[in-house]
């Protein structure tokens, strides 16, 4: 690892020194495609964050692909209902690694205003592993563009080696999640207990 | 088609032209829920021979979200955030229908500077509405990126009025019972007017590129037909009824609000296709302007909100009542029944594009899956409606 303040004195002398890791993640955090996936209000917000006022493209992230194949990102753009959360989750399955989810807006967090309903999946982090959360309802596009920001950042700071290194440099750890069921009554099974387990109750005593 | 692992379909029709059956074999494609053209979650089971669209079976409920049980649990005032997200385009109009109804239920006079605003603000909904339509569909056709990138930049002039009104730029929330959440702010009013006087040089911007143009006369003309008689009997209402050639429109037929005082047309096609339906929308931003020309020359001073009106421990008395105006799918109408409690005994919404939805199979028929895309466009379905 080259020290930093030596890394800079050569920059100034117009020698740039950069290493894989450094390269590699500016690569592929300023080129990051979302999956052209709307469920609900969210979703035009999210289009509005693609068209010309906020432009989305400033970031790199304008190519909306409408297979999951070609896609990096899933912004979970909605409510996600039980009827939904089977497909949403077997999308989220198809995407080629390096993958990453950002829950945009209540809904897509803890099922928000429609959270009581009897058809609503409480927040789907019971399923993904959620990288940025973005509360709103909906959250404005500015909003959107901050959580692609922060995953940017996030993406850039992940090491290529060690037991941090991204899922899809271990061999080890599987990118896909077991797809649940839309049982009679309720999601089969209605989480993933791997992933998300709910808050201890505490009472105030 | 031959290749290792190839699928044992044939892509040959099953009827040939002169409808004897030959060696090919009917072929079942489902559209959706994740799909670039379904506009949100919403699937089509389409049964194809060759190209052409022999059966097409919408599925939905893949956004349904619970709105009329929740609302019914809930007080009359806190179903009111639910109606924003019910058509979530134009928010502002479902308010205004909720609202309708309620006061129906409760017997409230709105004030007249209310009404003002009210009109105003569900004109501007319109032709933000209108506008975005007319860009998804182009879009559908293939028209990438350009038609739709004009239609939200007009966009986001609306909802910057939107958002120094109500603080919101979708979920508005604005409408109470016998009037409006707040009155405009300084110059609120001036920034509308110039919104309104430079719309028609989008408008002419948006025909003179594409109203005569070739790819979308081919694309639009003569396909999704729908008759008058179909469509009465259909229950089709909005544009796409219109562009049938019924002249109905809720504002002029229901008078409701102060649209009595307004001089506007109502555009009307002829063919019932989907370029009527397009050209309608077109046409309907225009009048829209009008009214939006009028309404800021007359608006009055005055309250907002009836004084009678309570927002705490709000009970109407013991009825029913149905409410519906003209949102700019089509009528949209709540339907209220009232035990004397605190929230609704019965809430139920008719949707309109949900109905409008109804005949999306006769539409399709015969047509290749190519043109079940663009019919899908111009019914301008939005699937937080049609699921609820």
């Amino acid at each position: 690892m080259i020290d930093e303040g030596l890394k800079n004195e050569l920059a100034k002398q117009g020698v740039f020194v950069t290493s894989v890791q450094e390269l590699y993640n500016w690569g592929r955090s300023n080129s990051v495609w979302p999956l052209s996936f709307g469920l609900a209000c969210c979703a035009i917000e999210m289009m509005a964050a693609s068209m010309a006022r906020f432009d989305i493209s400033r970031f790199g992230s304008e190519v909306f692909r409408p297979s999951p194949r070609q896609a990096d990102l899933m912004i979970v753009a909605g409510t996600v209902t039980k009827k939904m959360a089977p497909q949403v989750v077997r999308l989220y399955n198809q995407m080629p690694e390096p993958k990453y989810v950002i829950a945009m807006g209540a809904c897509a967090i803890s099922g928000g205003p429609f959270k009581q309903g009897y058809n609503v999946l409480k927040g789907i982090d019971r399923f993904l592993p959620v990288d940025i959360h973005i509360p709103g309802c909906p959250p404005r596009p500015e909003a959107l563009l901050h959580a692609l920001i922060t995953l940017q950042e996030k993406i850039a700071g992940q090491p290529l080696t060690g037991p941090e290194r991204p899922r899809h440099l271990n061999a080890a750890v599987s990118g896909e999640y077991p797809v649940p069921e839309f049982g009679p009554h309720d999601l089969q099974p209605p989480r993933n207990d791997g992933l998300w387990k709910p808050l201890p109750l505490v009472r105030p005593t | 088609m031959s290749y290792p692992g190839a699928p044992a379909i044939s892509f040959q029709p099953r009827y040939a032209p002169d409808g004897t059956e030959q060696d090919g074999e009917l072929l079942e494609v489902s559209l959706g829920p994740q799909h670039p053209s379904t506009h949100g979650v919403f699937r089509m089971d389409a049964t194809l021979d060759g190209e052409k669209v022999v059966r097409l079976k919408p599925v939905f409920g893949y956004l349904h979200r619970n709105h009329e049980k929740i609302a019914e649990g809930a007080s009359y005032l806190a179903a009111m955030p639910y109606t924003d997200r019910l058509d979530y385009f134009c928010s502002l109009t479902s308010n205004w229908a909720y609202a309708l109804t309620v006061e129906k239920l409760a017997g409230l006079a709105v004030p007249e500077r209310a009404e003002y605003l009210r009109v105003i603000t569900a004109e501007l909904t319109r032709i933000q509405n209108h506008a975005c339509v007319c860009g998804f569909l182009l879009q559908d056709m293939g028209a990438l990126g350009t038609p739709l990138m004009y239609a939200f930049r007009e966009r986001e002039r609306v909802l910057d009025l939107f958002e120094s009104l109500t603080g919101a730029r979708m979920m508005c929330n604005y409408l109470r019972f016998g009037g409006c959440r707040c009155d405009a702010p300084a110059g609120w009013l001036d920034a509308v007017r110039g919104v309104v006087a430079e719309f028609p040089r989008f408008l002419d911007e948006f025909e003179a590129l594409l109203s005569n143009n070739e790819i979308l006369l081919a694309r639009t003309q003569g396909i999704g037909a729908v008759s008058a008689a179909q469509a009465i009997n259909g229950g089709l209402t909005g544009p796409l009824l219109r562009a049938a050639g019924i002249n109905y429109d809720l504002r002029k037929v229901d008078r409701y609000g102060i649209y009595d005082r307004f001089e506007f047309r109502i555009p009307l096609g002829e063919h019932g296709d989907v370029f009527d339906r397009y050209m309608i929308r077109v046409l309907e931003i225009r009048e829209s302007l009008k009214i939006l020309e009028q309404a800021l020359k007359t608006i009055p001073d005055g309250p907002i909100i009836d004084p009678k009106a309570k927002l705490r421990g709000f009970r109407p008395k013991a009825g029913e009542a149905y409410g519906r105006l003209e949102s700019p799918k089509g009528e949209l109408g709540f339907y209220l029944i009232s035990d004397g409690g605190p929230n609704p005994y019965r809430y139920r919404i008719r949707p309109p594009s949900f109905i409008n939805l109804t005949l999306l199979e006769d539409m399709c028929l015969g047509r290749p899956l190519a043109d079940v895309v663009v019919i899908l466009g111009s019914i301008d379905i939005v699937m937080g409606e049609v699921d609820r």
